[in-house]
């Protein structure tokens, strides 16, 4: 088996590589992908349509916004996946295994204080990070990601019941399908002010500034929308990954 | 409000996935429900949408998403396009989906407990996947909807018993390599064109056809998108998964993700690299493929013939049913091509029908074996003629629409004059007929027996089987739609295949 | 042996040696997804699998001497408040392509889902069958003749 997994990787590999001898090399800026019309109009032209100095986040959040909504759909799918799949509720058919008991649920002192005095901090740099996610590298997965973070830092330092009464199992399912709600939401206010889906420019009567400016303030409301769905998964994922399904207790 | 069907039929099923969630575990009728209106309109939309491009001139609905413009030539947002073919299996699919949930009504609790709502959310979002993969036109958002396909039944699957759970795994292995090479595959042809819409790709690609990289990454995508067809001998995750899948995901499932996946070859071959490209010679492997859809139609037969339990062959039978979609759209003929895409729709009806009629006598009688059918006509006649006019199209008698379907193919492979994909097909129709003969005559002559329960196989859990003292009439009514559509698609093949072949581009 | 010494190492492998990095991992990936017995280890190559396609695309976007695809203030100020026009204060070609990282983040995002559920769905085996060796599993399966 080794042999034959062997074989036939080296064979797709030296083809992959033989194959890439007409591409352009490191760096090149005459390649097509780097010279072609579409990323020259992502570059030059972003600032003009949209008043955003983040490019990264201008494509992400308005020209391939229908791709942005799809992949938060993903990682929701992920969370409700992993929850059908894996939970048990009540007591059904598996025996509990056999663990010592803890009795240190809380945790160790130096430990909570420690978490106590930084779990703020990082909340509150997750919230920069989403909001700023116009004019520095950031946006709604990135602070979603920390601020989930956050949360499971306070389910390893305090154990796993008391993060759960701050974001227990139904509380997560329901903020995450609000954050896509408030997304696709976003797209059919733009449809019945008469734009396309997604189509930000047909909010301008109820935002403030000009057209431009309303790609702005969507591309945020979006952003929100994002970082919450993506927060409530990553506790969700973490909470049935370390418990097995249980929700009992952590790690 | 018109123009805005074509993304209305996604955002149905998607605000039913997530309202769905909201409702929570305890409401399961409110589930259902939700689940079903949200699907009923989009089947509405879906056949609005046929209608608009009867009406307009130019056979194809652009929609762009966000409203941004060409500019410099080039598509800078994402587009959906919607010509017959796309519209067609849109509304496929979505039919599918909602006649399925008339079928789950009264059977999800039981399979999976206190589960439903995520059943329905995970189901409502298969469905957004497969109809965002059908309507777009760009190759990124391509990948981004199969994945979110991949997943779902990734989950879905998951949800059964323990030997489903195996299965899924394996089929997690398979999928991931599969999208990630289409993923790699479009890398290469970012790399050499510089921009990501089907259209632009393929006019910026014109001056370069001598190029290897482009012959690698036609390649990968192929590749990776016959490993999602489990076109043989890629097919090693499909029997597994689709079998032991719980039945209400399985029903559902068998007939829609392996058409989609041959509708979006169809879609590369056609659209993205265009048929001067694929069938003038320069891909030096082009004639190995038909010869590789034969093995498949040939192997599909036989593991099919060898199977005894009722979904593993049914299984086996729709990697034969793929071989002919593969070999028919690599023919490098008009007929072929129309074939191959006219048997995406034949196939789903007929796949569909099969299962649930499949599903209800596995529920009722507790067998999963061939030998549940003793004298099943008695018992259970109107779910019997479910499966005998299911069966019959997949031997391709008429009026059915398996016959329509292998008329095209093999007056294609005729055409070319390859006759042994005409051969392949036949013998195919010849297997096809033994096996399904063989279970109609045990089910109409064979001596029903009042069999205990005792003596019926455990299943997979360990514990006792499930049976159903009466078939509940929401499945009986989906069997019946499925079982008149699969005669609906066979009669008007005409009006049909003359809306598929206005689609096709010239070659 | 000439060849590796005149142009072939100049020529093929340093300016493409982006291309034989992820083309090494992924294969490495690929071979421990095939062979590896253990579903933990499939997933890991998996994993590297994916993120070695991750690397590929990002090195797609890069330009010699280029900086992020933001635009700095100074530039920011001059466009908006003076109102200069765009094509003279950005110069194309100091800013890497903005659209690979785009596209990464959203597989990025993917990889982790197909990741996390996977993971999931060997607990779910492992509750089943208390092995994660799959020759173990299939011989759980094979002599019992359920199913």
């Amino acid at each position: 088996m080794k042999l034959f997994g062997f074989i036939a990787v080296f064979i797709v590999g030296s083809v992959l590589l033989v194959m890439t001898m007409d591409f352009p090399g490191w760096g090149d800026t005459s390649s097509p992908a780097s010279q072609g019309q579409v990323s020259s109009f992502y570059i030059e032209e972003t600032i003009n349509e949209t008043k955003v100095p983040n490019m990264v986040t201008a494509v992400l959040a308005d020209f391939r916004g229908y791709d942005t909504m799809f992949e938060t759909v993903v990682i929701f799918i992920a969370g409700i996946g992993i929850i059908a799949v894996l939970r048990t509720f009540s007591d059904h058919s598996s025996p509990a295994p056999d663990e010592p008991e803890e009795d240190n649920e809380g945790g160790d002192l130096i430990i909570r204080s420690t978490c106590h005095l930084v779990v703020p901090l990082i909340q509150l740099f997750a919230l920069y990070v989403v909001a700023h996610g116009h004019h520095s590298p950031g946006g709604g997965f990135q602070g979603g990601v920390m601020l989930g973070t956050s949360y499971i830092l306070f389910a390893l330092a305090c154990g796993l019941p008391a993060a759960k009464k701050r974001m227990g199992e139904r509380r997560a399912i329901i903020i995450a399908a609000v954050g896509i709600i408030i997304y696709a939401g976003w797209g059919v206010a733009c449809l019945l002010f008469g734009g396309n889906f997604l189509d930000y420019s047909s909010l301008d009567p109820l935002l403030p500034g000009d057209a431009q400016m309303a790609r702005s303030h969507s591309m945020l409301a979006v952003e929100i929308g994002v970082a919450f769905t993506v927060t409530a998964i990553m506790f969700a994922i973490y909470s049935n990954l370390a418990t097995r399904g249980r929700l009992e207790k952590g790690l | 409000m018109t123009e805005h069907y074509t993304v209305l039929i996604l955002l149905m099923p998607l605000f039913g996935a997530l309202v769905t969630t909201l409702l929570g575990r305890e409401r399961q009728n409110a589930c259902w429900l939700t689940a079903l209106i949200c699907m009923a309109t989009s089947s509405l939309f879906a056949i609005g949408n046929i209608g608009r491009i009867l009406a307009s001139g130019s056979g194809e609905l652009r929609y762009r998403m966000g409203g941004w413009q060409e500019s410099r030539g080039y598509e800078v947002g994402i587009e959906l396009r919607v010509d017959m073919l796309a519209a067609l299996v849109v509304a496929m699919v979505v039919l599918v989906g909602f006649v399925n949930m008339i079928f789950s009504k009264t059977r999800v609790a039981g399979e999976m407990k206190d589960k439903v709502s995520f059943f329905y959310t995970l189901k409502q979002l298969l469905i957004v996947g497969l109809c965002g993969i059908v309507m777009t036109n760009d190759a990124f958002n391509l990948y981004v909807l199969i994945e979110i396909t991949s997943l779902t039944s990734y989950a879905l699957i998951a949800m059964g018993n323990r030997r489903a759970a195996l299965s899924s795994f394996n089929y997690v292995i398979m999928g991931t390599i599969g999208a990630s090479f289409y993923l790699l595959g479009v890398g290469y042809l970012y790399i050499k064109t510089g921009t990501l819409n089907i259209d632009d790709i393929s006019l910026r690609m014109q001056h370069q056809y001598g190029e290897p990289s482009l012959m690698i990454a036609f390649a990968l995508i192929m590749l990776g998108i016959w490993i999602k067809m489990a076109f043989f001998p890629l097919h090693g995750w499909l029997p597994n998964a689709y079998s032991y899948a719980p039945s209400m995901v399985g029903s559902f499932m068998a007939p829609l993700m392996t058409k989609v996946m041959v509708y979006v070859m169809l879609r590369v071959m056609l659209w993205l690299f265009e048929g001067e490209y694929v069938y003038s010679g320069r891909l030096v492997w082009g004639e190995l493929i038909v010869w590789m859809a034969i093995i498949a139609i040939v192997a599909g037969s036989f593991l099919a013939l060898a199977c005894t339990d009722i979904k593993k062959m049914l299984t086996y039978l729709i990697v034969a049913e793929v071989g002919y979609m593969v070999g028919g759209a690599w023919l490098a003929d008009g007929a072929g091509i129309t074939g191959s895409m006219y048997h995406i729709l034949s196939d789903a009806a007929m796949t569909f029908c099969l299962f649930l009629a499949a599903s209800i006598v596995i529920l009722r009688t507790g067998d999963h074996r061939l030998t549940a059918f003793t004298g099943l006509f008695r018992r259970m006649p109107l779910t019997m003629t479910g499966f005998t006019i299911g069966a019959l199209s997949m031997v391709g008698l008429p009026p059915t629409c398996g016959f329509f379907s292998k008329w095209y193919l093999i007056s294609g492979g005729i055409d070319v004059g390859h006759w042994s994909y005409v051969a392949a097909l036949l013998f195919s129709s010849l297997v096809n007929a033994v096996i399904f003969f063989r279970i109609i005559e045990r089910a109409y002559l064979g001596k029903l027996e009042e069999v205990g329960n005792e003596s019926l196989p455990l299943d997979a859990d360990g514990g006792p089987p499930m049976t159903l003292d009466r078939v509940p009439y929401s499945m009986l009514l989906s069997l019946l739609i499925a079982s008149g559509s699969v005669l609906l698609v066979g009669i008007y093949n005409e009006t049909l295949v003359g809306w598929l072949k206005a689609a096709i581009p010239s070659l | 042996m000439e060849f590796l010494a005149t142009g072939f190492f100049e020529e093929y492998i340093v300016p493409k040696f982006n291309y034989w990095i992820y083309v090494i991992l992924m294969m490495i990936g690929l071979f421990a997804m095939i062979t590896k017995n253990n579903l933990i280890k499939k997933l890991i190559g998996m994993a590297i699998f994916q993120t070695a396609i991750i690397l590929f695309y990002v090195s797609i976007g890069v330009k010699a001497e280029s900086g992020i695809p933001i635009l700095g203030h100074e530039q920011h100020h001059a466009i908006v408040e003076e109102g200069q026009p765009s094509s003279e204060v950005i110069k194309k070609d100091k800013f890497a392509n903005p659209l690979p990282h785009v596209l990464m983040l959203t597989a990025i995002v993917v990889g982790v889902s197909t990741l996390g559920l996977a993971l999931a769905i060997s607990q779910r085996i492992y509750r089943s069958f208390d092995t994660l060796e799959e020759d173990e599993i299939l011989d759980q399966l094979r002599p019992g003749g359920h199913d």
